[in-house]
């Protein structure tokens, strides 16, 4: 690998972007792919940039052979991020469950009796306002944010300064009619359908879930499916239903 | 920055300073492999290493090669494994089996 090459790549995750390192295992030859910008002196084949993409969406590497010759692909991401906006008791049981698939945490709450180390071990804790908190921590393409205060005082700031965000997924808490009283509230602040249509809510996917570790499951699966690109397997043909 | 970015850095300051550096990187793995795909260790000239590829087991080998490429030997493609005579001589009796990427950073 040529030494401007790996310069280019150090560059892209200073900046926290997503990346892959191609290599030619045969040749030594390599390529970078940064957010769609590629480096190489060979040409980007359509069907290797569908294999980045498959390789980035995957988080993870692969051999892969194309044209008769070996290619390694490393991915290069980010951390993930879980910013969880309300110290609530959902919030507990979804900590640590989001520690377990990989994702570092950080708990937003100004009202500081919620916002307790002793509440929420092992995980850092901002007792800010969360419009404040987001700017600060500027969630990225690999930050998920999940609203869960029912107070909108806290979570229509929350869920504005979201939307001005990459984060890959932003859920919040409230029921349909909660939801919907809370769209008609963002839109009279300036928000438009497009901006809205981010907000997953009724937040989680939907496994009937009813105690606050059910729907922290609930949510985890939600966004586990956004970052992973949807279901893969067509349910229909592995039932045998028509 | 995570730990490969870390070491990543670490091979381009080795070069700027005039070392010749080797980077290895496990790109395949089956069965129980101590380490994962994406897992590197860089190598200068005198043998110093940083980083693994295998928490110790295959090191020694892989070092080894490295010095090769850094001598002039085109990039290889190793692999270890339990059914490989030379892995048990190296040490990998984790059960695995894993294939390492040696490319010299020039």
């Amino acid at each position: 690998m040529k030494p401007d090459l790996l310069e280019q790549l150090l560059e892209a995750l200073r900046h926290k972007r997503e990346a892959c390192l191609v290599r030619w295992l045969d040749s030594g030859e390599a390529g970078l792919w940064v957010e769609g910008r590629w480096t190489s002196p060979r040409p980007l084949a359509p069907e290797l940039e569908a294999e980045i993409k498959r390789a980035l969406r995957e988080g993870r590497g692969r051999l892969w052979e194309l044209g008769g010759e070996r290619l390694f692909l490393q991915v290069f991401q980010p951390p993930l991020r879980l910013i969880v906006v309300g110290a609530v008791h959902i919030a507990q049981a979804l900590v640590p469950m989001a520690h377990l698939l990989g994702y570092r945490t950080v708990v937003v709450d100004p009202r500081r009796a919620f916002a307790s180390s002793e509440r929420f071990p092992g995980t850092d804790i901002l007792d800010e306002w969360p419009d404040e908190a987001l700017a600060a921590l500027d969630p990225d393409r690999r930050t998920a944010v999940v609203v869960l205060t029912h107070d909108p005082k806290l979570d229509d700031p929350a869920l504005i300064a979201a939307l001005r965000s990459d984060a890959f997924y932003i859920g919040a808490l409230g029921s349909r009619r909660t939801h919907a009283k809370r769209i008609a509230r963002l839109r009279a602040m300036g928000l438009d359908t497009e901006e809205l249509a981010r907000i997953h809510a009724p937040i989680g996917l939907d496994i009937g879930a009813v105690s606050p570790a059910e729907i922290a499951l609930s949510i985890l699966a939600e966004i586990t499916c956004r970052l992973r690109g949807g279901p893969k397997r067509d349910r229909t043909a592995a039932t045998g239903e028509a | 920055m995570n730990e490969e970015a870390e070491l990543l850095e670490q091979a381009l300051a080795w070069h700027r300073r005039g070392r010749r550096v080797a980077i290895a990187t496990v790109v395949a793995t089956w069965g129980s492999s101590p380490r994962p795909v994406g897992s590197q260790l860089i190598v200068d000239e005198e043998g110093r290493m940083l980083g693994s590829v295998s928490g110790g087991c295959i090191e020694g080998a892989v070092v080894q090669e490295a010095l090769a490429v850094l001598g002039g030997a085109p990039p290889r493609l190793l692999e270890f494994g339990v059914s490989d005579e030379r892995a048990w001589e190296v040490g990998l009796a984790c059960g695995g089996r894993i294939q390492v990427y040696v490319e010299p950073l020039a």
